[in-house]
This record gives C-alpha cells, sequence and structure tokens, in this order.
C-alpha cells in the first residue's frame, strides 16, 4: 500500500492503495465517483473512459503507481452542471437506453472533438468504435456526436 | 416504498381495488416543514408535504406531482413511458412530475416484472385507472371545497377551474382532502383523441442523471460498513466445486473471509427463476472490488465432473442427429402434409441454426444485501423482483415480508435479470459473512456463467405446385433445452398442409430467456426461408408474402392462428412504400415478424466492407398500437435492430470440455459504433389499438432482413449465424 495524491476533477484527492489498483476502482470505491463504469476490466469496453490530462484513456487499465500528476477528469467533472456542450447534445437526442456506457461515450466523444473539432462521419464512426453500447444507440450517439461538433464549432 | 417512513409519520391504508385488480393505497403525512421553493426541471422538488393520494402518487401543496414507476427499468424506458400513462389520465403537466422507481410492493402493485415486451401491455389500463381514480377524488373534493357540484368542475394541467364562479384550486391545494375520500365504483377515461401526454416525443427521466455520471445502477451503490464481495464459479458446465484452499488469501490486506455459499440446498423450493447451473460457489469478502477480484484468483480450488462435459462440435452433431432422425412431438397438423409434399413440383427443403448467445449486459451482474437476523434488504438490478424475494426468503428461511427488494436502474437486462441467483448469491454471502455486502460479477464470471440463449437448429420444407403456389410446408426445429418453433404462428394458417413438430435436446450448459426468446432465432430462419421460397415460386418476395397474409385473411386453415394477417400485412405494405421497395436496388433484403403482440416488417440494405456484411440503411414499419412515448419507441426500434444485427453478424460462444472458449470483449465480438447501420428510419402504424409491446419486435425480423440482403448482395444464401465469416464470402 502506498499514498497517492491525485487531481480529479480538480480537486485534490488523497487515497491509500496499491500501486496496481487501477484508476477504476479508485475512482469508484475510494472516491465515490461511480459514474465511470466498469465493464470488461480489459480495455476492451470503453465504459470506464476518463480523460487523463485531457485525453481520452481507460480506467480499468490504468494502475494507479503508473499516474503522475496528471489532472483526471470524469463524466462529473465533465462540466459543472452538466452542460458540456457533448451532454446536452445527449439529451437533445435523447440518446440513452439503459444508459450504463454513455458516461464513456461522453468522454470519448468530448476527447474526440478536443483533437479533431468538426469530425467527418467516418472519423466520429471510428473515433467512437472504442465504446461499446449493448443497447444499440449508435444512430444517435453518432447524430448527438454531429450536434456538439457543431456547437462547438 | 419510499413515502411510508416511519420517522415521518404517515400511515397507510389499503382501499378496495377499483379495477385491473389494481390496490391503490392512501396515505398521508400529519405535519411537516413546507418548502414551497421549486427549481426549474430537471431539478424539479417535492416540498416536505406532500400528501400521497395513492400508492402510484405524491401531489405537493405546490402542485409538483410525484409518480412512482412500478417495474423494472432496463433501458426500454418505462420509468418514462409508464408514469405519462398515469399523467395522462391524471391531467398535470408533465413538466410539473418526478417520476420515482417504486421498491418491490406486491400490496400495491401487479406484474413488476421487465419481461415479455408486457410492461406498457399489461399496465396501460390499471395506470390510466390510476391517473382516472387520482382526479376523480381530486375533483370530489374541490367540489366539497368550492361547495358546488363536481359535474361543474374541469381539470387542465394540475388544475381544477369552476368556470360558473371564475374560481380554481390547484391538485395540491385539495390532495389532503382527496386522499380522505371514498373510491368511486367507476371512473371515466380519457378518449383518445384528448390525449396531450400519451402519444408526445418525451424525453427519458433519468437522461440528466445519466449523461451526468450519477448514481442510478446497482453496481454504483455504496453504503456504511459495505464490504465488496466477488464469486468464483466452476470454469466449465459439467464441473462442481471440489475442495477449498484459502490460505494464499486469508491474510491478504482488506480481505476479510472466503465462504462458500450453496443456493440450491436440498428441500429449499426453487423458483423457475433460479436458473443456476453453478449453485455451489465461492465467494471472497473484502474492503473494494478490485481487492476481491484480485484474491479470487489466488484460490486454490479444485473442482470434480459433475456430468460430461460438453464442446461445440459435439453439441452441434447432436442437435443435427436429432433434427432428422430424432422422434418429435407435433405440435401442429393441418391437411395432409406428406401427401402435399409428395405431389409437390418443387420442395425446398433448409436447415438454419445459432449458437449459444450470452446476454452480456454491460453492467456485470452485482447485487446489494444486507442480512440481518431478522431481516434482509436488497437492492440491485433484477427483472423479476417478486420471484427473487421468494427464494431468498426460502434459501434465509425468512419470511417474505421481512425481505424487502428495492430495484434499481439496469445497465441492460436482455433477459439475464429474469434470473436472479446473483441476488440470491448476494444474500447468502451477507448472511455467511455477516455484514452487508455488494456483490460484484467481474465480466469473466457474467459471460462464463451460463443462462445463455440456447444453440438452435431448425429444418425447414417448403412444396410448391406447379403453379409456383405453397400447397405444403412443414417446421421441425430443436434447441438446447427447447425447441424455437412457434407452432400457430405465420405461416400457419396460410397453407392448407401444415406439419409443426418439436425435439428438445437436454445439455449441461444452462439457458434462458434472451430477448425476444426463440423469436430471435426462428423470425430470421424462417424469414430467410420464405424468401427462398418466394425465389423458387418466380415471384417478389413481398407480394408472396401478401398472398399468403390474403389467404390467412379471406380463408385461414386452422382455429388457432396465432396472429392478425391484415395488420401484419399492413406493416409490410407500409414498409414497403416507404422504402420505395419497387425501385429499391439488389442489396436488399425484406422481412416481417410478429411476436411480443406487435408486428414489424423491415427492408434491410446491406454491403461489403472488406468482405465482412455491413447492415447500411434499415427502413422498418411497426404496428404496436397506440404509441405511449414516441422518442422511446423510435430508440428502442432502432436499438433492437442494431442488436438483432450485431448479434446475427457477430454472436457466438462456443465450448471445449465445457468451458466458454469466449470470456471477455477481446474475443466476444458485440457490434460497434463503425459496424451499426448508418440510418433506421422507422414508421408507426397509427391507429387505436390499446398498446402493445415494444422492447423486443424489432430485434427478431432484421435477422432474417440481413439474411436476405446478404443473399442479393454475394448470391450466397447465409443459413448458419453467426454470418460473419469474411473467408467464405470472399470464396
Amino acid at each position: 500500500m502506498a499514498t497517492y495524491t491525485l487531481t480529479v476533477n480538480g480537486q485534490s484527492r488523497t487515497v491509500e492503495a496499491d500501486p496496481d489498483m487501477p484508476l477504476l476502482w479508485i475512482l469508484r470505491d475510494k472516491l465515490g465517483l461511480v459514474g465511470t463504469k466498469y465493464g470488461c476490466g480489459i480495455g476492451a469496453c470503453g465504459a470506464c473512459t476518463v480523460h487523463l490530462d485531457g485525453a481520452a484513456v481507460r480506467s480499468c487499465s490504468l494502475p494507479v503507481g503508473k499516474l503522475r500528476d496528471e489532472p483526471i477528469t470524469t463524466i462529473e467533472g465533465l462540466s459543472a452542471d452538466g452542460d458540456h456542450p457533448v451532454q446536452l447534445a445527449w439529451l437533445e437526442h435523447d440518446v440513452p437506453q439503459c444508459g450504463y456506457c454513455q458516461a464513456g461515450q461522453i468522454m470519448s466523444a468530448a476527447s474526440l472533438l478536443n483533437g479533431i473539432p468538426n469530425p467527418g462521419d467516418d472519423e466520429i464512426r471510428s473515433g467512437m468504435s472504442g465504446n461499446i453500447c449493448r443497447c444499440g444507440t449508435y444512430t444517435r450517439i453518432h447524430a448527438a456526436v454531429k450536434s456538439a461538433a457543431e456547437k462547438l464549432s | 416504498m419510499s413515502q411510508q417512513t416511519t420517522s415521518r409519520r404517515s400511515f397507510l391504508k389499503v382501499s378496495a381495488a377499483t379495477g385491473g385488480g389494481l390496490l391503490l393505497g392512501f396515505s398521508w403525512l400529519t405535519s411537516c416543514e413546507s418548502d414551497k421553493a421549486r427549481k426549474a426541471r430537471p431539478e424539479l422538488v417535492m416540498p416536505e408535504e406532500w400528501v400521497a393520494v395513492n400508492a402510484f402518487l405524491k401531489i405537493g401543496e405546490n402542485g409538483v406531482v410525484t409518480i412512482m414507476s412500478p417495474n423494472p427499468e432496463i433501458g426500454q424506458n418505462v420509468k418514462t413511458a409508464m408514469p405519462m400513462i398515469v399523467a395522462e389520465e391524471l391531467d398535470v403537466d408533465w413538466n410539473n412530475v418526478i417520476v420515482e422507481q417504486a421498491g418491490l410492493d406486491t400490496d400495491n402493485f401487479e406484474r413488476q416484472i421487465a419481461g415479455g415486451s408486457q410492461s406498457i401491455r399489461h399496465g396501460w389500463e390499471p395506470l390510466r385507472k390510476t391517473g382516472a381514480t387520482a382526479r376523480y377524488l381530486l375533483l370530489q373534493a374541490a367540489a366539497q371545497q368550492l361547495e358546488v357540484d363536481p359535474a361543474e368542475l374541469r381539470t387542465e394541467r394540475g388544475m381544477i377551474y369552476h368556470d360558473g364562479s371564475d374560481r380554481s384550486l390547484g391538485y395540491g391545494e385539495v390532495a389532503s382532502l382527496a386522499a380522505t375520500l371514498p373510491l368511486p365504483e367507476e371512473v371515466t377515461l380519457k378518449q383518445n383523441a384528448d390525449f396531450s401526454i400519451v402519444g408526445v416525443a418525451t424525453k427519458n427521466v433519468d437522461a440528466t442523471k445519466i449523461v451526468t455520471g450519477r448514481p442510478l445502477y446497482g453496481l454504483d451503490i455504496q453504503r456504511e460498513g459495505m464490504k465488496y464481495a466477488a464469486i468464483v464459479h466452476p470454469p466449465a458446465f459439467g464441473l462442481k466445486l471440489k475442495s477449498v484452499d484459502d490460505s494464499a488469501v486469508r491474510g491478504m490486506p482488506g480481505i476479510q473471509g472466503v465462504y462458500t455459499i450453496n443456493a440450491a440446498p436440498e428441500g429449499v423450493e426453487l423458483q423457475w427463476s433460479d436458473v443456476n447451473a453453478f449453485p455451489n460457489l465461492v465467494a471472497v469478502v473484502g474492503d473494494d472490488t478490485w481487492q476481491v477480484f484480485q484474491a479470487k484468483t489466488k484460490l486454490a480450488l479444485e473442482w470434480e465432473e459433475d456430468s460430461a462435459p460438453e464442446s461445440s462440435p459435439m453439441q452441434r452433431e447432436r442437435l443435427q442427429e436429432l433434427l432428422l432422425e430424432g422422434k418429435a412431438e407435433e405440435a401442429r397438423r393441418d391437411g395432409d402434409p406428406e401427401a402435399a409434399f409428395a405431389r409437390a413440383a418443387t420442395v425446398v427443403d433448409r436447415i438454419y441454426s445459432a449458437p449459444f448467445l450470452p446476454h452480456n449486459t454491460m453492467e456485470p451482474m452485482n447485487f446489494f444485501a444486507d442480512v440481518r437476523d431478522d431481516r434482509a434488504e436488497l437492492v440491485g438490478p433484477i427483472q423479476t423482483p417478486e420471484f427473487l424475494r421468494k427464494s431468498v426468503s426460502a434459501l434465509l428461511d425468512m419470511p417474505e415480508d421481512k425481505v424487502s427488494i428495492m430495484m434499481s436502474r439496469m445497465g441492460g437486462g436482455f433477459g439475464r435479470r429474469l434470473y436472479g441467483n446473483f441476488g440470491v448469491e448476494a444474500a447468502l454471502i451477507s448472511r455467511a459473512a455477516g455484514v452487508p455486502v455488494k456483490l460484484v460479477y467481474t465480466r469473466e464470471d457474467d459471460m462464463t456463467q451460463g443462462t445463455y440463449r440456447p444453440e438452435y437448429l431448425v429444418r425447414y420444407r417448403a412444396a410448391l405446385d406447379e403453379d409456383g403456389k405453397l400447397i405444403g410446408f412443414h417446421v421441425r426445429g430443436t434447441g438446447a433445452g427447447e425447441s424455437p418453433v412457434f407452432a400457430n404462428r405465420f405461416p400457419a394458417g396460410t397453407v392448407d398442409n401444415y406439419l409443426a413438430e418439436n425435439l428438445t435436446q437436454e445439455s449441461n450448459v444452462s439457458t434462458g430467456a434472451w430477448r425476444a426468446p426463440r423469436s430471435n432465432f426462428i423470425a430470421g430462419a424462417e424469414q430467410s426461408f420464405l424468401d427462398e421460397v418466394a425465389e423458387a415460386a418466380g415471384k417478389d418476395p413481398i407480394d408472396f408474402r401478401l398472398e399468403l397474409f390474403a389467404r390467412a385473411a379471406s380463408d385461414p386453415v386452422g382455429e388457432n392462428n396465432d396472429y392478425d394477417a391484415e395488420r401484419y400485412a399492413g406493416v409490410l405494405e407500409l414498409v414497403r412504400d416507404k422504402s420505395g421497395w419497387s425501385t429499391g436496388d439488389d442489396a436488399r433484403g425484406v422481412a416481417a415478424y410478429y411476436c411480443h403482440n406487435s408486428y414489424v416488417a423491415q427492408v434491410v440494405e446491406a454491403s461489403l466492407v472488406d468482405g465482412e456484411p455491413r447492415v447500411t440503411e434499415v427502413h422498418c414499419a411497426v404496428d404496436c398500437g397506440i404509441v405511449v412515448n414516441p422518442e422511446g419507441a423510435h430508440n428502442q426500434v432502432e436499438g433492437g435492430i442494431i442488436d438483432g444485427v450485431g448479434h446475427a453478424l457477430y454472436g457466438a460462444v462456443t465450448f471445449t470440455d465445457g468451458k466458454p472458449d469466449q470470456q471477455n470483449f477481446d474475443n466476444y465480438r458485440l457490434i460497434r459504433h463503425i459496424e451499426a447501420p448508418r440510418a433506421i428510419h422507422t414508421h408507426f402504424v397509427e391507429n387505436d389499438i390499446a398498446p402493445t409491446g415494444l422492447g423486443e419486435p424489432s430485434l427478431p425480423p432484421v435477422i432474417g432482413g440481413l439474411a436476405n440482403a446478404i443473399y442479393r448482395l454475394t448470391g450466397e444464401r447465409v443459413y448458419d449465424q453467426p454470418f460473419a465469416k469474411p473467408r467464405e464470402l470472399r470464396g
């Protein structure tokens, strides 16, 4: 066990943890930030996507001991009032069915739009294909990412 | 139940049913501080003082109404749609409505199940009567208060008006009085033409919480003093636990203990929902999820054979042998099918197959349980809370009224959470460990636990005469644990000589309902086969089906035909028109199917990408009666189509010596964004028929439409799911 000080959603948080413990479980079980979801534990489904220094990462496969002092953003901290353009676009298109994967989808979309402000359809398709939606809301996700891109540009 | 807490000095009395067997529970609060502040959407808040008009409704004096959603929410969006129905008849402003999930409460609610696409169909009338009854009581109370005849009053969006004296009252001002009045013998329901909430596209009531990551799901539950639990089940079907050596785990930091549990002890009555290939489990309890996941890998466990382990090639051979040579149960016979086949000019004879499928809800199985000596509290994702309570009550030897169950929003259901073994396990672990626990399955635990969609095989034969007329039809199906055949569905009733046969193969791989059970296979097989029969008859596939429906409508064969031929034909005609079928290109397939009381027809367009088929566009026509929430309805149809396409193209779990070969998403393929259709155009038939199912019906036919599109694309028929086999298609 070791002590780690992380910057999560702009706040400094100190946790005691084994260095191999993935960030996902630090966030969920130690910090109570349960918006980041567990889906596969091997970085294959994207449900656990958070931003590390602004870039989308799979928190289930990121040991806390490997972190330096990069700022971490989770779905809870993507915006102060739930009004990030991607979140608003998700509401506008009423994207969720079960909703479980959507936090990861939104974090991936926000990161995609950071890198490519005005992505084409194929860029959205490949950029969002690391995130599985078992309910099959992909057509709505696609439309929401396009809407958010329009509002951001 | 959320509103009745002893600390708030409420009391409850249960009154007589008003209709649909629905009981209305009345309660009210004696005194509390009032808080009239109310924020704009989405943060509506109930004031501290409110009146529970019945078990479904709480009305605050500021007019904010809380409507309980009785049924489990698995993504089918009943948490929005069911309260909409109550709100419609209550006549309130939807913007003043807060929706709360009800817990299991068999005194006040009926059929709290998410299954069979039946929540709205069964809830429609009772929910309307509930809203109408509450509105009636509010009107009576207002009449007393205003000292006028109730007939002189009208309601509009949460207000009661007496036009004669130009006076008005809000529902909140008369709710306390309303809750003391006797129930009416009967209530008047709105005319469909007067609906102002039902039929209006309405956003998911949990959407804001979902997109901001607030706790909603079973996996999100955290309680003071709660420990985390993980289980280990046998690695293969046919194995059972022999011995446990937990010495490597006992000293691990943060690990409280290791326990063996038995979810099926002798002498305990099990429910239908207690499907479980692995009732004997080892559980690890500790301080966080990751620690217990780590610890379970360090257990030294021995397994022994309980029944012979099966491998996929052997399972398929066994099914084929049964299909071709087994003695079948005759499910339906019309005319003389043998004679029809003997005199046929053409016989089309094909076999279709599909593999076992895991449900793979994105939220793995989990449950919270806090079992004490005299009571048990369970919270988590369950489609059948009433049956989970029976199971837990029996296993803990605790009366049912001491076991409470609260349903969390579910990260997918698809049928998997009809079978609450994980809830039972959480309760047994909590009792064994003496602490509240949240049990969490790893993805691997989840994918290898069983309760799969069965492997199926079906043989279809069609007899055509010289003119291409269908004179005989024979369907003979088998599968692991069940046959996929619905004997009385189309094309039964359209052909004079018809035979349907069932054969069942036992397997130690456990199976269960998977979104649109049986239909999820048989629709695709049947609709592919009919496409081939239409081709053999030299007819357009839509015209061929319409001719059969015309026969079933005018002169049906037999009496138990399980469909309405005119509604069936209606969706097919609608999709033909909307898709521009007659001018459509060659890479399109058509299919139509009826299940869960609803009719769906689809035109599916496919293309090849790197030799693999992909669905590019789908036109879909649906007749599910009245559409309660068009927004949610479109979403369900789109999701069902993508789900069906994905599983038909990629889904399969196979076995080597009983062990599932696929255990996580690195080698189990689910459809991804890049593989999803670019566009889905859904058209609902407009009618005044009471609403029917929508969570499942769009999935089954798309598999047939896809198979038919692949044929037009490649010139080759596909008979065996999963269809995406790049090399074969390239060849």
